[in-house]
């Protein structure tokens, strides 16, 4: 019965033989996971956002755990994208796994760089515009936050790029809804949320904040129900726009709240911590849900929570 | 060195150990591959836990025959609180083996393993192995105090001599462990130095061979978000063979490291000349 689910989607026209994938920053490249699952079994991997130049990342202590939860404070640590097109998205493509590539910039125009390096990789399905970085010319305010820095980047980047382009949004903004239709009239094929949301700790033994960047992104179950309320309403105002959905799944039933509110795939970032094996649980999981339920297609669940109500 | 994996261990046994208990697990694919200094990464607090992260553990032994590992947990805060109450037959869920083990030597030589508190837990299989390849073994062992020791009696067993240390005094002499050291590393002393404990001991240990020319490797203990190389959050400054420093993961180019090439003095902060530091002064 489970197997006779079609559990296919789609982010804009990429087709997915499934709606699980990694989440930026909680995979690397794919390849410390795959003593735990085989990445081609995924949707896709998304990479961990990568920028120009290498990048050492912050201080540490980079992490603090919270009630079902974690902040962290990486300061995107990477290879930059030289390294990146050698060796990781290579490593990605031999394996037949398709690759969602988090971009992230300091600038417009490191956005725009970024696009145009990565035009015509191999093994390269869309790119995801992680636009929660502190914009150099606007003293450090973060694109994400901004309606009109977060369009020029999605306009860059999508005049660069041969692939659909998901501009990644952060749930700390007044009006989500807002900067998503922002991004998607500058030409986003898609988008993608959430991002973590801004937190902090103080360690009470030595009276100082717990993380060498003092704030850091909380991640995980604690912030499932604002991930997903966040894809609720977006995709109440903008029904066919594709959304990837993310924010605390932990199981195959949190995937569903995902899809039910309208995304048509999901991202687990930090389950993968505490589950390396997560992903493809998940989709085993999702697929005896949905088959539990009477589904025969993945498809007939996305947004089916917003049928038939008042608003 | 043997990929990792993730099992469903049975406790088997546990039982106090001084300030630690001792926790004997059923994983056999774990035992199968393991080298002295991995570690396993332990999930707490059951299947509806709200503490996500992975606790890190030393294997302390790990028999490929009976398919038993053997983890000595001290008790911190609430994740290792819950682990030291799991009762026998329960499930444990463990990732491992994990991390870069200590290097044997390529030829026989005179290892001196220094060991502070629960940091003992690996240099019994280290010096079995050590004395199989034909070294002399000495160990050095020391804690806060005498509950905290680890193994004494094991040490005098595994070692062709043992010197004991609290810093209260006691069990063994009074002093760190630093304190024997002089005479060890000493002119027809040892050829290489082998370190398990808290940071600071591990970075006067370094230091200690490092004045005597004797090479030296360390097990760090950074905090680990995933334990598995893909989350950045365990990272320490390292200088790599080209000289250049980089902030490398602890637990997938670790733990265990040449002390020099770490830079100790600036562990926990970030060091204008590593790697990709002027990028973050940009953003
Ligand atoms: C490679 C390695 C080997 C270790 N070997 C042993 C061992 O053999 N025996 C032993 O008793 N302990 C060992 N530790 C330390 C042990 O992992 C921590 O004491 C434990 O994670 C603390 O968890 P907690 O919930 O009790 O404390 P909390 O302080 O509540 O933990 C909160 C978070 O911080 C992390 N954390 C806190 N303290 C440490 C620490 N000292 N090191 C790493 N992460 C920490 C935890 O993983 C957790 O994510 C080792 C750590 C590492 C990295
Ligand atoms: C350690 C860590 C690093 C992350 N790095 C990135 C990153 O580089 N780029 C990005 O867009 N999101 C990053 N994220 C955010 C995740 O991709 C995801 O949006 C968020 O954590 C919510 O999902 P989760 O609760 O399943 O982890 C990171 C999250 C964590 C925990
Ligand atoms: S603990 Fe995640 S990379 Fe080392």
């Amino acid at each position: 019965m489970e197997t006779s689910v079609s559990m296919v989607t789609s982010l804009a026209d990429v087709t997915l033989p499934n709606p699980v994938l990694t989440a930026s920053g909680c995979a690397a490249a794919g390849r410390e996971l795959a003593p735990f699952l085989d990445p081609a079994e995924l949707g896709a991997v998304v990479t961990k956002s990568v920028m120009l130049l290498p990048r050492s990342g912050r201080a540490t202590p980079r992490m603090a755990e919270t009630p079902s939860g974690m902040l962290n404070s990486i300061g995107l640590q990477g290879p930059g994208i030289d390294a990146f097109l050698a060796h990781d998205l290579p490593w990605l493509a031999e394996r037949g796994a398709r690759a969602v590539v988090s971009i992230a910039g300091g600038s417009v125009g490191e956005f725009a760089e970024l696009a145009r390096r990565l035009a015509g990789a191999p093994g390269l399905a869309v790119l995801e515009v992680n636009i929660s970085c502190p914009n150099v010319a606007s003293r450090g305010q973060v694109f994400a936050c901004d309606p009109v820095a977060a369009a020029d980047v999605v306009r860059v980047v999508k005049a660069e790029s041969d692939v659909p382009v998901f501009a990644k949004l952060s749930p700390d903004v007044t009006d989500i809804v807002g900067i998503a239709r922002s991004c998607v009239d500058a030409g986003a094929d898609g988008l993608s949320m959430i991002n973590t949301l801004l937190g902090m700790a103080i360690d009470t033994d030595t009276l100082r904040p717990v993380l060498a960047g003092v704030t850091g992104g909380l991640s995980g179950p604690a912030i499932r129900p604002v991930a997903v309320r966040c894809v609720w309403q977006v995709h109440a105002a903008l029904p066919t726009v594709p959304i990837l959905g993310m924010g605390g799944i932990l199981t195959g039933l949190d995937a569903l709240q995902f899809l039910l509110a309208g995304a048509s795939a999901v991202s687990v970032g930090t389950a993968v911590f505490h589950d390396p094996c997560a992903p493809v649980r998940i989709l085993a999981e999702l697929r005896a849900e949905l088959a539990g339920r009477g589904f025969g297609r993945l498809s007939d669940v996305v947004g089916l929570a917003h049928r038939g109500l008042q608003r | 060195m043997r990929a990792p994996s993730q099992v469903t261990a049975r406790v088997v046994a546990i039982e106090p150990a001084g300030a630690y208990q001792l926790l004997t697990l059923a994983a056999p694919t774990v035992a199968a591959g393991s080298e002295p200094g991995q570690f396993v990464a332990v999930a707490v607090g059951g299947p509806v836990t709200s503490m996500l992260l992975r606790r890190s553990f030393a294997l302390y032994t790990a028999d490929p025959g009976t398919g038993l590992i053997q983890i000595v947990v001290a008790e911190h805060g609430p994740g290792t609180a819950w682990l030291v109450r799991v009762e026998p037959g329960a499930s444990l869920d463990v990732v491992g083996p994990l991390g870069r083990p200590f290097r044997l030597p390529p030829e026989a030589g005179t290892a001196v393993l220094v060991a502070g508190g629960y940091g003992s837990a690996p240099m019994f299989d280290l010096a079995r192995r050590l004395r199989a390849g034909g070294s002399a073994v000495h160990m050095v062992i020391g804690a806060g105090s005498a509950e905290r020791l680890f193994g004494v009696d094991e040490a005098h067993a595994v070692a062709d001599s043992v010197v004991v240390l609290t810093d209260d005094g006691s069990r063994g002499i009074q002093g760190l462990v630093t304190r024997p050291l002089p005479q060890l590393l000493g002119p027809a002393g040892a050829s290489m130095v082998y370190a398990c404990g808290p940071m600071a001991m591990l970075e006067a240990v370094g230091a200690a061979a490092a004045s005597h020319d004797v090479p030296c490797q360390v097990a760090v203990e950074e905090s680990m978000a995933c334990g598995i190389g893909v989350c950045m959050t365990c990272v320490l400054p390292v200088i790599g063979a080209d000289g250049r420093t980089r902030m490398l993961r602890s637990c997938v180019e670790g733990p265990v490291f040449d002390a020099e090439r770490i830079r100790w003095k600036d562990v926990g902060t970030l060091p204008a000349d590593v790697l990709g530091a002027d990028a973050m002064v940009v953003h």
